[in-house]
């Protein structure tokens, strides 16, 4: 036997390198130069490219057999979550395990890819009435667990991929059709069974300046950073609106406005370009997956990123409403980079161990 | 494990995935661009809006410094408590510590907050230690900010409380020279923009929007030292006199500047809580007297004037009282005939009487005009008086007689300084300054020197072994003065046991460089008179200054031996 050959996906593995540094440098800034945040976001980052590794070895057999045991097990912490809250009478979103704090919606999140992308595989695609039916409840069951926490940005993320897996997996078109005049037509309903804070998010979308001090505080805050920032940025730590606190989150959900008043639109424009390469490459790793299950969940994953940075984004650039979606590797704090490597790890494996190798 | 090639699945799908893809990413591009690009203007004054604020940016009033450069008022830095009342009350958990710290309760912070709810500004404590300010800035209470501010201090404190007078909390003179020259020190504030943070905090300035100009130091004529002196000596005098008050200046005899300016009662300037405003009154420029005896001299000066009487001219005063118009004028003793030098010396009122009488009303009244009374000493001084001196026209010939004596005329004591400095400086009226004069000053003659050394002669023998004022005596040196001892009037005439106590002088006599007036008001220890208990304040007074200022002697007790020895010392 001669070296070990270590499988990663080489343009996937730089891109996600340099977004890792760029992270670092933009949190320093954003958390008012705290050392101590910068260090264990680094620490995060390093066993994120651990767990990247390590899934990246693992055959994408392995992957479909483990599938339907991480829905399984991820489905029973939300329960158990949910029922934690339930007695405490308050919302719960982790479980604490030892010193760990772990959120069973973050194991959805790679859960229920997983799971639907075997499920479907299955069964021959495209797939059966009754296997679409299946997917569809148990894409929407977590989903309204997740935001019965409330955690409505995971909820949507994990919804989102739950669908993106249905939809590569081939949903027939007249089928998304109805979904779509369905949605439009619950709009009315479900408006009505939304939160003031819920509706307010949204009608600030339309005109933020129409509550300044409530629920349109946030994006015009983001938004001033970003037009302080103008076309070449004021420079790294120079962020006047993170630094006078008149930014909220900006160690977390809103970094990027921090990162676009330093850097500027230029800055802005080479950091969606990085999202959208590693977006892309995940992308290509799927249409070019040679079986249906690391096809289907290879789509899922990289839909799933780009959904993530689009929303956050579009919530810091004010046109989408305020939902708690971090900035992937970007924001600070809880163990999403960990799912969020993870799920890079199973692009490489399924990357890797194509029997066609050149692309 | 069964695996299906995905045949089924058509190709347009990852083609839509891709144009989806592109097409998001276009659309955080473009929506970036149009914040960052075109609408970046806007959103920058928004920004600013939000972050900045203009404030005051105060700056000190100038220093008042004594004639040699020590300190007598200064402005050091102090922090003011103000508070963005709206702002303030939207987070009220911090009210109950911030009250504490300002030494009040809870609910008066928070009603004073309310009740100026609607404005953008309010002080909450003016003036705090370094410490406390520090305390409320690390309370980080919303809307609760400092103010940069200077509080002065006096190191002198009480010794210059009168003269150099005192500021308000806005740094705006009141009293004494901080008024007088108050546009002169006063700061011009400027303007100044700063990022604030969330919590209304001033962070950092962004800009001088108008700098701050501060205000002009100002040096004064007074000598600390002899300032010093003088407080000292008053005070002493005051008090072992049981008087009800008192006042002393010196000045220099050639250029107008007062060297020393006191008052009793006094008051410390730095502490001003608690004190009646009586305390605060300048009375050497505030309040009136009459001079008494400390007039005679400008008698005999439009006396000799005149040319009908020279310093021999004799003058009979028998039996020591004079009838006139149904009055009686009394000397202390039947002083027999009286050379008109005498008459000083003595201090007979009926010699000066039956001087005054032989002259033109005219006469007298010009004489005093000229040499100021009645009219400004140009001191500037805040409260400062003329002084009453009806015009001859209107004098019957017992006012003339009692004017000659320093009865029916009404001066300050600075007035009276400056009078007497016309007889030192040889016949020059000099305006009185409070600042360091480097030029030469504006001087009017108003008298001839031959006449002011005759004057200044009698003043010395007034001082001698026979005259009134020998307590005003100081070694080495020379002295003219004269005492004087007034009964005050009272709305029920001149009160019997009322007095003040006068001494007005100059030294050394031969070429004399300080003036001083002493007037000790209402002594009530049993001794009154001028020479008593005003002439020793003078006399401990210009001895000291005399020697602090280095002028020599001008009457030397040299011993024949050290002579001898300097002689020998010189053969070698």
């Amino acid at each position: 036997m001669g070296p070990i050959r270590w499988r990663v996906d080489k343009p996937l593995l730089y891109a996600l390198l340099l977004l890792a540094a760029l992270s670092l440098v933009v949190l320093y800034s954003a958390s008012a130069k705290d050392v101590n945040v910068t260090i264990s976001h680094f620490v995060r980052l390093l066993l994120g490219f651990a767990v990247l590794i390590g899934v990246a070895q693992v055959r994408p057999e392995l992957l479909e057999r483990v599938a339907p045991w991480v829905f399984g097990v991820g489905l029973f912490l939300l329960v158990a979550v949910l029922g934690a809250g339930a007695i405490s009478k308050g919302a719960q979103r982790w479980l604490g395990l030892g010193p760990l704090r772990f959120q069973p919606s973050e194991i959805m999140k790679l859960g229920l890819p997983l799971a639907l992308a075997w499920y479907l595989s299955r069964g021959g695609l495209p797939p059966s009435w009754l296997r679409i039916g299946v997917a569809l409840v148990a894409t929407v069951a977590p989903a309204l667990m997740i935001a019965k926490q409330p955690d409505h940005g995971t909820a949507l993320l994990v919804a989102a991929s739950g669908l993106f897996v249905l939809f590569l997996a081939g949903l027939p078109k007249r089928l998304i059709a109805i979904a779509l005049i369905a949605v439009a037509a619950a709009t009315p309903i479900l408006w009505g069974h939304m939160h003031d804070y819920q509706r307010n998010r949204i009608l600030t979308l339309f005109d933020a300046d129409a509550d300044p001090l409530g629920t349109g505080y946030h994006t015009i805050q983001s938004m001033i950073a970003l037009g302080s920032g103008g076309f070449y940025g004021k420079g790294w730590l120079n962020s006047s609106q993170a630094h006078l606190e008149y930014l909220p989150e900006s160690s977390t959900d809103f970094i990027f406005a921090v990162f676009g008043e330093e850097f500027g639109l230029i800055g802005i424009l080479l950091a969606i370009a990085l999202y959208g390469f590693i977006a892309g490459r995940s992308l290509l790793i799927a249409f070019y997956a040679q079986d249906s299950f690391s096809r289907l969940l290879a789509g899922g994953l990289a839909l799933g990123f780009f959904v993530q940075f689009f929303v956050n984004i579009g919530m810091v650039a004010g046109i989408l409403p305020v939902v708690g979606v971090p900035l992937p590797m970007m924001s600070y704090g809880g163990t999403s980079i960990l799912t969020l490597m993870a799920g890079f790890g199973m692009l490489m494996s399924i990357q890797t161990h194509r029997k066609i190798v050149e692309f | 494990m069964s695996r299906t090639r995905p045949k089924t699945l058509s190709r347009a799908r990852p083609r839509l995935v891709l144009a989806a893809l592109l097409l998001g990413l276009m659309l955080l591009g473009v929506r970036a661009a149009y914040l960052q690009v075109v609408s970046a203007d806007y959103l920058k004054t928004q920004g600013q809006a939000r972050h900045s604020r203009i404030v005051k940016d105060n700056s000190h009033r100038g220093m008042m410094l004594d004639r040699n450069g020590v300190p007598l008022a200064i402005s050091t830095p102090v922090d003011s408590v103000w508070a963005h009342p709206e702002t303030a009350l939207e987070e009220r958990k911090n009210l109950p510590a911030l009250a504490r710290l300002l030494d009040t309760t809870p609910r008066e912070l928070t009603a004073l907050l309310e009740r100026n709810k609607d404005r953008e500004f309010v002080y909450l404590k003016r003036h705090v230690p370094p410490d406390l300010a520090a305390r409320v800035t690390a309370l980080k209470a919303p809307g609760i900010s400092l103010l940069r501010e200077y509080r002065r201090y006096y190191p002198a404190g009480p010794v210059s409380g009168h003269v150099i007078g005192f500021t308000n909390v806005d740094d705006q003179g009141q009293e004494g020279l901080e008024l007088a020259y108050d546009a002169w020190l006063r700061a011009v504030p400027g303007t100044k923009r700063v990022l604030k943070d969330l919590q209304g905090n001033a962070v950092e300035i962004v800009e001088s929007l108008r700098l701050p100009v501060a205000g002009k130091d100002l040096v004064t004529s007074i000598d600390r030292r002899i300032q010093y002196l003088a407080y000292r000596e008053l005070k002493a005098a005051v008090a072992a006199n049981h008087a009800r008050g008192g006042s002393a200046v010196v000045l220099d005899a050639y250029t107008g500047e007062v060297l020393a300016l006191v008052n009793e009662p006094d008051f410390n300037p730095n502490n001003r809580t608690n004190l009646k405003s009586d305390a605060f009154r300048n009375r050497a420029v505030t309040d009136l007297y009459e001079p008494g005896s400390t007039l005679k001299p400008f008698t005999i000066a439009a006396a000799l004037e005149s040319g009908k009487f020279s310093p021999d001219t004799l003058i009979d005063t028998t039996p020591g009282t004079f009838q006139l118009g149904g009055k009686t004028i009394h000397d202390v003793h039947n002083y027999g005939v009286l050379t008109v030098a005498r008459v000083i010396e003595k201090s007979s009122n009926v010699g000066a009487s039956k001087i005054a009488l032989s002259l033109g009303r005219e006469r007298l009244w010009d004489m005093l005009r000229r040499v100021g009374f009645s009219g400004p000493t140009g001191s500037r001084l805040p409260g400062e008086i003329a002084g009453v001196l009806h015009p001859y026209s209107r004098w019957m010939p017992i006012e003339q007689a009692t004017i000659s004596y320093g009865y029916g005329i009404s001066v300050t004591l600075l007035q009276l300084a400056r009078a007497y400095a016309v007889l030192a400086n040889g016949g020059e009226l000099v305006p009185v300054t409070l600042l360091r004069q480097d030029a030469e000053p504006e001087r009017t003659r108003v008298m001839s020197p031959d006449i002011t050394r005759a004057i200044s002669r009698m003043l010395e023998l007034a001082v001698g072994a026979d005259g009134t004022g020998a307590a005003a005596r100081v070694p080495d040196y020379r002295i003219a003065g004269k005492t004087g001892t007034v009964r005050k009037l009272t709305p029920s005439g001149y009160s019997s046991d009322d007095y003040v106590a006068w001494f007005a002088g100059f030294a050394p006599a031969t070429h004399p460089r300080l003036v001083m007036v002493v007037a000790i008001d209402g002594p009530r220890g049993g001794r009154y008179f001028g020479g008593e208990v005003a002439a020793p304040v003078f006399g401990q007074v210009m001895s000291g200054a005399l020697r602090l200022l280095d002028i020599p002697p001008d009457a030397p007790r040299l011993p024949p031996t050290r002579l001898v020895a300097a002689k020998d010392g010189k053969d070698l």
